[in-house]
């Protein structure tokens, strides 16, 4: 059953099963191998040369088909999607079993407290403590608790308990599972687990330009995978495929949200580390007002994606971003919008389907 | 009285030209069109890279170097294009629009300020009222009118850009203009080329982007032309105006020679070699030592295994700001400078105990 749009587009089915296996898979930055694993298996026919380099990204080429006439090769367009997500790693084992524990990339220590969560290489189960509410005194409780102060908990009585099933090192991510509400689908690691899977989406067919598929590592820690991956690749232009928070619930005062859910795939102008290539974000825009696909463009107000580092490596790369929107982005529990990621999907396979080197003149 | 019979005309009428360019950071297109004009009978090629810098060369003279074996060095000169701006956040309910900065926006500058849009339309910036007139306000409380009377009146839309309204006034012979940060730049470096006469060295003039958001169009420069040595010309702060903060920069003083900004710490040679020509020439100098702020020389001066690298100022008063005063004196002075280190033996520069082609490996 496919869904289509008022023009009859085809928007097709949604692999949710590719998005639930990486929704739950444990990888925060630094640790992203057990995603990489599922990606190998999701893509492995539909690229070539499928390779990781030093820091873990992982490449993949699917060259233009038809191939460019005598002359000019097909343009090289890198695409990219991260595979790390936020979390925790833990910096101690206490004498008494708990652990402390330190964020990898950008959490708020109020969506912490009280989260089940999983710990280490083999997802031993535990939870983020806090103290309850029947010991609090009322002035402690309106003070949000601070990450160094808070402790997981995986239920052993003693330190060397833990020792036994914990390294300092250890990632610790949120113990949530993937479920399928109908209009939406509710899951952690959307950010950017969402982009991978549309990436490997786009890889159903052929293009007149050549893909070079980049999952990239430790984006949230400062764009660092994607930094090496474009300067391997030095392609011609680039577009990263985020998920991106909206902040779309009601509000006081009259004010467009970053992005909003279920509007379509935001399109970047600005953002904290980068501006998008007007070319690339014509092109976007010329796409889906042609297709009567929805989209949105995203509220200049900071972030920053891998797009960052991809523009400014080596002479320069034309880079556009185009996000998905996301409630509740680096938290235990995500929403994201089926007719989103259609129409995502379907915007960018009809951008990369119509994109040629006149797409890049000035 | 003509602009021709004023000191300075040739700076006058490229300073006329520029500062009417709409160009915030990202968008520097019309600034680019209008300089490859102005450019293109000076020097032997240019092209735009992937960030839209525009890159000039103007080969050493025919047999200098070259006789050698041995490359001429190439200096990167660069001078950004854009300028900062704003972008537009939201448009209310009413047609009002808020908005973000394009670069290091002072927003105690804002109340009354008249921006413009790409497609030409005018807004004026007006300001909640606020508990504590007194106190600048935030971005937040501040806004754009565009004499919408509603939303659905409104033509532009989220994401779009907005530059401070031109206008080039003159004060006691000082030229006034939002955006000499960095159009005066622009000035000084098309001037070099049309003065420029080849000699040992080949000159890379750069016009560089996104200054303004992080020297991003430079990096991105830098490492494609892969210069040997590298200044930037850019405005920089002054020190005399009442109860300014500390810094021994005066307006018509002289070129400032950078030692240090808040990015960078200028290379110590290029910057001796720099007072050396000038006081070999005549040309009044100050030295600039800036605690913020910074420009494309930063981006330069790390570019690929590192470059040595310095910067040429022009004393500003109320940068980013609307209402930008410089003097005329300082920008013929730095370009008088600029030609002297140019037009010179730079070799001395260029590596220590190695062989000039053992710099010149990078392209």
């Amino acid at each position: 059953m496919s869904p289509k749009t008022d023009n009859g587009l085809d928007l097709g089915p949604l692999d949710l099963d590719l998005l639930r296996r990486l929704s739950e898979a444990r990888g925060v930055s630094g640790d992203e191998g057990r995603v990489r694993r599922i990606l190998v298996d999701a893509v492995g026919g539909r690229l070539e040369r499928l390779h990781a380099d030093g820091m873990g990204n992982l490449y993949g080429s699917r060259a233009a088909k038809p191939a460019a006439a005598a002359g000019r090769p097909a343009p090289r367009v890198m695409l990219a999607a991260h595979m790390d997500e936020v979390g925790l790693m833990v910096t101690q084992v206490g004498r008494d079993g708990l652990l402390a524990v330190d964020a990898v990339g950008g959490l708020d220590a109020r969506v912490l407290a009280g989260q089940p969560v999983l710990v280490g290489p083999e997802g031993l189960p535990g939870v983020i403590g806090l103290k309850p509410v029947h010991l609090s005194a009322p002035g402690e409780r309106e003070q949000p608790p601070k990450i160094k102060d808070l402790r997981v908990d995986i239920g052993v009585d003693s330190g060397e308990a833990a020792d036994r099933l914990v390294n300092v090192g250890d990632g610790v991510t949120f113990a949530t599972d993937f479920q399928d509400l109908g209009p939406t689908l509710l899951g952690k690691a959307f950010d950017d687990r969402g982009g991978c899977a549309v990436l490997c989406a786009l890889l159903d067919q052929d293009y007149p330009v050549t893909l070079e598929a980049v999952f990239t590592v430790q984006e949230e820690v400062g764009l660092r995978g994607a930094q090496v991956a474009a300067h391997r690749l030095a392609p011609d232009c680039a577009i990263v495929l985020e998920c991106g928070t909206t902040d779309d619930t009601p509000k006081e005062r009259d004010d467009t949200p970053v992005m909003r859910l279920g509007a379509g795939p935001a399109i970047t102008v600005m953002d904290r580390s980068l501006i998008a290539d007007r070319r690339l974000v014509a092109h976007l825009v010329a796409t889906a007002d042609d297709l009567g696909i929805p989209y949105q463009i995203r509220a200049p107000k900071g972030g920053g994606t891998d797009g960052g580092r991809i523009h400014l490596s080596r002479a320069g790369v034309p880079t556009a971003v185009v996000s998905m929107p996301c409630r509740y982005l680096h938290a235990p529990a995500s929403l994201l919008a089926k007719s989103d990621m259609r129409h995502t999907i379907a915007l960018l396979r009809a951008a990369l389907q119509r994109l040629s080197w006149k797409d890049l003149e000035r | 009285m003509t602009p021709d019979s004023k000191p300075h005309a040739d700076f006058r009428d490229l300073l006329e030209a520029l500062c009417h360019v709409w160009g915030p950071s990202g968008h520097e297109d019309r600034v680019r069109a209008l300089l490859l004009e102005l450019i293109a009978p000076h020097v032997d090629e240019t092209r735009v890279d992937a960030l839209g810098n525009l890159i000039a060369v103007r080969h050493a003279a025919a047999g200098g170097a070259k006789g050698t074996g041995v490359e001429a060095p190439r200096i990167m000169v660069a001078a950004h294009m854009d300028e900062i701006g704003v972008v537009v956040t939201h448009v209310d309910q009413d047609g009002f629009l808020r908005f973000g900065p394009v670069g290091g926006i002072l927003t105690g500058n804002l109340i009354g300020t008249r921006v413009t849009f790409e497609d030409g339309t005018v807004g004026v910036i007006g300001a909640e009222k606020r508990a504590d007139q007194a106190k600048a306000p935030t971005l937040d409380e501040l806004f754009i009118d565009v004499g919408a009377d509603d939303a659905a009146a409104v033509t532009q839309r989220v994401g779009d850009m907005a530059a401070f309204h031109h206008r080039l006034d003159w004060s006691g012979g000082r030229p006034i203009a939002p955006n000499h940060d960095d159009r005066i730049g622009c000035v000084m470096l098309v001037a070099a080329l049309r003065r420029f006469k080849p000699g040992p060295n080949t000159l890379v003039a750069v016009f560089s982007t996104q200054e303004e958001v992080g020297t991003r169009g430079a990096e991105t420069a830098a490492y494609g032309v892969a210069p040997q040595l590298a200044i930037a010309l850019d405005i920089t702060g002054a020190g005399d105006t009442p109860k300014a903060p500390p810094l021994a920069l005066k307006l018509g003083a002289g070129a400032a020679v950078k030692v240090k900004d808040g990015g960078m710490i200028a290379s110590p040679a290029l910057r001796r070699l720099m007072e050396e020509r000038a006081q070999a020439a005549g040309i009044p100098y100050q030295l600039e030592v800036l605690t913020g702020g910074t420009t494309d020389a930063r981006a330069m001066q790390t570019s690929r295994a590192g470059v040595p690298a310095g910067a040429i100022s022009v004393p500003t008063r109320y940068g980013h700001s609307p209402s930008q005063v410089i003097d005329l004196a300082d920008v013929q002075a730095g370009v008088d400078l600029l030609l002297a280190l140019l037009e010179g033996d730079v070799s001395g520069l260029l590596g220590s105990g190695l062989t000039g082609s053992g710099m010149t490996g990078a392209g």
